[in-house]
């Protein structure tokens, strides 16, 4: 019986908070040497979404890993969000995701047919997306988890790093935030049934029209947001970038729910790690504290975030709009000069 | 004084706890045991939003919130 078992009962955290933190991660792989190649266009240096590697003038494979632990209870909806999720990384380097492989970790006492619906959920998602799955690999673990390593096909010259922003740059997001704050408040049953009903919805939703989109224009640099939050993906974006992002904080769309969670302390542990790993770069003016706080919200199959030629904005928006969960038009790129990378106004 | 002990717990059940206390009791003061930085900074939120004043002192490897209006 599916509804008998509580997925997320079984992890200790959800989703894309369960990320290693981006500070522990950078220690961590400290002094091991790293093997490069001439066809590698982006590996390991600028702590990108996926790896890229150059097969021919006209073709290049985009390369991502993504799993995580159990995000919803209902195991085929786990399974879309999963998938959702691990695609993204394609579609935020402007690629088109072809092949996946299953990755998958379950307790022996879960159900077959649970299992069954899990996997269905990331077949069902991976063909929306028009890629195929094509095999996978599957251990037995206390805690379940899943997700996909997924290749995809890029022309090597219109690949999407998140290093490419220039000052005058507008930075557009394609979805609302606050779903880490929800799934936490929905483990505590906080969250509406309605509000997660949404929040589903969001996770679920391809990455796939954002990039469809983002291509026809001069996007210069894109990275999904995922478990770093808004603000940790954006320093990384920045940094890598070499310029300093404004953001007008009014301009940002939080999932009504997620504020009055936010305020009453329902906030992932994730939240606080981002907070930690990007404070320092990070002024954060006047904003309020549950702003910030939903900024830093580890985002679960978040929306892609697009610096865009200053020229290209409008259409771009107007594409976008309708087109992908919440447009929005938060703020721009600006030279470096020292201090904060990002500014909040 | 009543006090919420929930040391042992990680988020979010530590706001959860003293949530309840909260809206069964409306008490005046309350102090809060928590075991990690997390549940510290969340009790502090849920305290704030609520109207109570909270202040956090460390005692050995555990934090005591005392919550006031």
């Amino acid at each position: 019986m599916e509804n008998e078992i509580k997925l997320t009962k079984l992890a200790k955290c959800a989703g894309c908070g369960a990320k290693v933190g981006a500070g522990v991660l950078a220690q961590l792989l400290e002094g091991i040497k790293v093997h490069t190649d001439p066809n590698l266009l982006v590996g390991f240096d600028k702590s990108d979404d996926a790896s890229v590697y150059k097969v021919s003038e006209e073709l290049a494979i985009v390369q991502t890993v993504d799993f995580f632990p159990p995000i919803a209870d209902d195991p085929y909806t786990f399974g879309q969000i999963a998938a959702t999720n691990a695609l993204s990384d394609v579609y935020a380097m402007g690629g088109e995701p072809k092949l996946a492989l299953n990755l998958m970790c379950v307790p022996e006492k879960m159900p077959r047919e649970a299992v069954h619906a899990l996997l269905r959920g990331g077949y069902d998602k991976v063909y929306e997306a028009g890629a195929i799955i094509t095999g996978g690999h599957s251990i037995l673990d206390e805690e379940p988890k899943y997700g996909l390593a997924v290749t995809g096909f890029v022309h090597p010259e219109r690949v999407l790093t998140n290093s490419g922003a220039r000052p005058g740059d507008v930075l557009i997001l394609t979805k609302p935030l606050g779903i880490g704050t929800l799934t936490t408040a929905a483990k505590a049953g906080l969250c509406s049934d309605e509000t997660m009903a949404y929040a589903v919805q969001l996770m679920t939703t391809l990455n796939k029209n954002a990039r469809d989109c983002m291509v026809k224009y001069r996007v210069h640099a894109c990275t999904d947001v995922t478990g770093f939050g808004l603000l940790g993906h954006s320093v990384e974006l920045a940094q890598g970038s070499g310029v300093a992002i404004e953001y007008e904080v009014s301009r940002f769309r939080f999932i009504e729910e997620a504020i009055g969670l936010a305020k009453e302390g329902l906030l992932p542990e994730g939240m606080y790690r981002n907070r930690a790993f990007a404070e320092c770069r990070v002024d954060a003016g006047e904003a309020e504290l549950w702003q910030q706080d939903l900024l830093y919200d580890p985002q679960t199959s978040g929306g892609l975030l697009m610096a865009v030629d200053p020229e290209d904005a409008d259409a771009l928006m107007a594409e976008l709009e309708g087109c992908v969960p919440a447009a929005q038009r938060i703020g721009r790129a600006l030279e470096y000069g020292g201090g904060a990378y990002i500014r909040l106004r | 004084m009543k006090t919420v002990d929930a040391r042992g717990h990680s988020c979010p059940i530590p706001v959860v706890m003293v949530r309840k206390a909260v809206t069964a009791e409306k008490p005046e003061a309350l102090e809060v045991l928590v075991d990690n930085q997390c549940s510290v900074e969340n009790v502090t939120r849920y305290g704030k939003s609520q109207g109570y004043s909270v202040d956090v002192a460390a005692e050995g490897a555990d934090f005591r919130l005392s919550l006031k209006k």
